[in-house]
């Protein structure tokens, strides 16, 4: 990978991460709806009030100085003081990130391997029996509301029988061992975890499929079969391998929607991430949360992104070279 | 079109539209697919029973307020889905959501088709600086990610159908721009088009006359995927607590069924019915939107 390509990478980079945090700015700051305006709508302020709370929130400057003001802020790590924690954003924010990316990395990875091996059943026989349903029920799952297919486990396995735990990350006034307290932990994650593979495998396992399909008409694949080698060996070294390529793309994309799939899920199930952070935020208009937490979205699939471009060029000898 | 007629311009079989099987009205070759006749089947008993449901079935009074006897009842002759927790009639409130969701959806979709089919066909048809701008433009809505941006923009803008219906048609339209765009680029440099610009249409003839109805195809494919999609933003959105509180959508019952504690005592036929609502239709347009992209790419339908 020549140093010229990622160069002009990162700064595009760099470019998108300005311009996410200017759009950012351009969303809570100048759309209707800032905060001064939502406590006085509850009753009546005086006048003398809502310059003084203007002031707080430094809504009395003029709004270039507030967005030089808000860029500093953000390039000192500065994302705000909550109005419901009381705390400055930072400190709400640390731990959520933490258990959302657990419960998103387990997810993923599930999401992943069953999807991928779902296209690869589907692709390699194309038009069969096993093709056509495996892609009659991936656009079923796919159909499926992420907080419903989580309510409805929840019924099957909290209400219905007690199977699993429904709500939290781990049992409140239970003292563990550091094994046990792993094990609760891990039984508090299948759920959510379930539900968002379940909800997204649909995704991979299209993919795969349309890209399998593609590769296996091929002429490497047709030279392959004519040297008599075994199927298993067709599909897997030569098939799959090339087929990969789409699945790197797909993931950088699947992250933009599974964001919005964990604001449900841990919603749903109460996991203390990043999405039950925004939803309490969205209940109870504590924009800061709320901008901080929109924020932090989208860099995260802007940096997924990013990586997965350098992915797909260090994969893939052709785009290399041209 | 008379233009292609004219002695010393031959015109090249199926070259001035996409494809031949585009002359087909849509609806017999989806009805000769069966993934396609299954959407249509599921959209139209939908349709059917959300729109004309209500005027027909009888329904049993609203007792709300009268006693706590009446809230979360069980399935019943006089209550056919039970009661929500209010004591109001589950049935009723289904197929009425049933048309909010749908209103929602369409509105949305409307809005993302104008935006987005309208950008793809400016920035394929004029290559160049144009080009550039929109593209960067749509790249950068492309991955911002959209649950947490129709999230914020409703909570912000405040909770209606208008308004849920335009920050949801106001964040899809992205992936259509693509789409449109890639097939204009390619259809300008075909001869058809060439001639007719080098014979001294204007741009908004050429656009109108001779690109738009080759791209209308896709974008009616794409159109039903988008209100797929539209429908699952609208019932997130709304569960979340975004949703407009008087007209409720099955995302607002559901929405209403966490919060009030319908699951922890077992009131399933609270929950159950607005979600299979919700995948019934979202099932439906999906394989209606698969099986027209397959009828207009028949390449991608795979080696035999």
């Amino acid at each position: 990978m020549s140093v010229r390509y990622l160069a002009r990478k990162v700064f595009s980079l760099a470019v998108t991460l300005y311009a996410v945090a200017t759009f950012n700015f351009l969303l809570f700051h100048v759309l209707p709806g800032n905060p001064v305006r939502l406590m006085a709508r509850a009753g009546h302020l005086d006048p003398a009030a809502v310059a003084q709370l203007k002031q707080l929130f430094g809504l009395d400057r003029s709004l270039p100085i507030q967005y030089l003001i808000y860029l500093r802020d953000l390039i000192q790590g500065n994302l705000g003081f909550s109005y419901v924690y009381r705390q400055p954003v930072t400190t709400v924010l640390g731990p959520a990130i933490r258990n959302t990316i657990l419960l998103l990395g387990t997810a993923t990875l599930l999401t992943i391997v069953v999807g991928v091996g779902l296209g690869v059943i589907a692709g390699a026989r194309a038009n069969s029996r096993t093709d056509t349903s495996v892609v009659v029920s991936s656009l079923v799952l796919w159909s499926l509301p992420t907080f419903w297919t989580g309510m409805i486990l929840i019924f099957i396995c909290g209400v219905w029988f007690h199977l699993l735990p429904i709500s939290g990350i781990n049992t409140l006034g239970y003292s563990f061992t550091s094994l046990g307290h792993l094990v609760d932990l891990g039984k508090h994650l299948i759920l959510p975890t379930l539900t968002l593979a379940l909800v997204n495998v649909a995704e991979f396992a299209l993919i795969t499929r349309s890209s399998l399909v593609d590769v296996m008409s091929e002429d490497y694949m047709v030279t392959a079969r004519a040297k008599g080698l075994r199927r298993r060996v067709i599909v897997w070294r030569h098939g799959v391998r090339n087929a990969l390529l789409p699945i790197v793309t797909a993931t950088a994309l699947y992250m933009g929607l599974v964001l919005g799939g964990a604001i449900q899920v841990e919603a749903v199930f109460s996991w203390p991430g990043m999405g039950l952070l925004s939803y309490k935020a969205v209940l109870s208009r504590d924009y800061p949360v709320l901008e901080a937490s929109f924020l932090i979205f989208a860099v995260a699939v802007i940096i997924m992104n990013f990586a997965s471009d350098l992915l797909y060029r260090a994969l893939d000898p052709r785009v290399r070279q041209s | 079109m008379s233009l292609d007629e004219r002695p010393g311009l031959p015109v090249e079989p199926g070259e001035d539209t996409l494809q031949p099987s585009s002359r087909i009205p849509w609806w017999r070759a989806v009805w000769g697919d069966r993934m396609g006749r299954v959407g249509l089947v599921l959209v139209i008993v939908v349709l059917a029973l959300v729109v004309v449901g209500p005027m027909i079935f009888p329904f049993a009074a609203s007792s709300f307020g009268l006693s706590a006897n009446s809230i979360l009842q069980p399935p019943s002759g006089g209550h056919w889905l039970g009661t929500d927790e209010l004591g109001r009639d589950v049935f009723r409130q289904v197929l009425v959501g049933g048309q909010i969701s749908l209103l929602v959806g369409l509105s949305a979709t409307a809005i993302a088709m104008v935006v987005g089919a309208g950008l793809g066909l400016v920035s394929g048809y004029y290559a160049g600086w144009r080009d550039n701008v929109l593209m960067r433009i749509t790249d950068f809505f492309l991955v911002l990610p959209t649950l947490p941006l129709i999230i914020a923009l409703a909570a912000l803008l405040g909770q209606s159908v208008v308004i849920t219906s335009l920050v949801i048609g106001l964040t899809s339209w992205p992936q259509t721009t693509r789409i449109i765009r890639s097939q204009v680029l390619s259809l300008r440099e075909r001869p058809l088009v060439l001639r007719v610009r080098s014979l001294g249409a204007t741009d908004r003839r050429t656009i109108w006359v001779h690109i738009f109805p080759n791209v209308s195809p896709l974008i009616f494919a794409n159109l039903v995927l988008v209100l797929a999609g539209a429908i699952l933003s609208e019932a997130s959105l709304a569960f979340l607590g975004l949703g407009d509180p008087v007209h409720v959508s099955w995302g607002t019952m559901l929405h209403f069924a966490f919060t009030s504690g319908a699951m922890s005592r077992g009131a399933w036929w609270y929950v159950l019915p607005p979600g299979i609502g919700i995948v019934i239709l979202v099932l439906g347009f999906s394989l209606v939107g698969h099986s027209l992209d397959r009828i207009l790419n028949p390449q991608s339908r795979g080696a035999r």
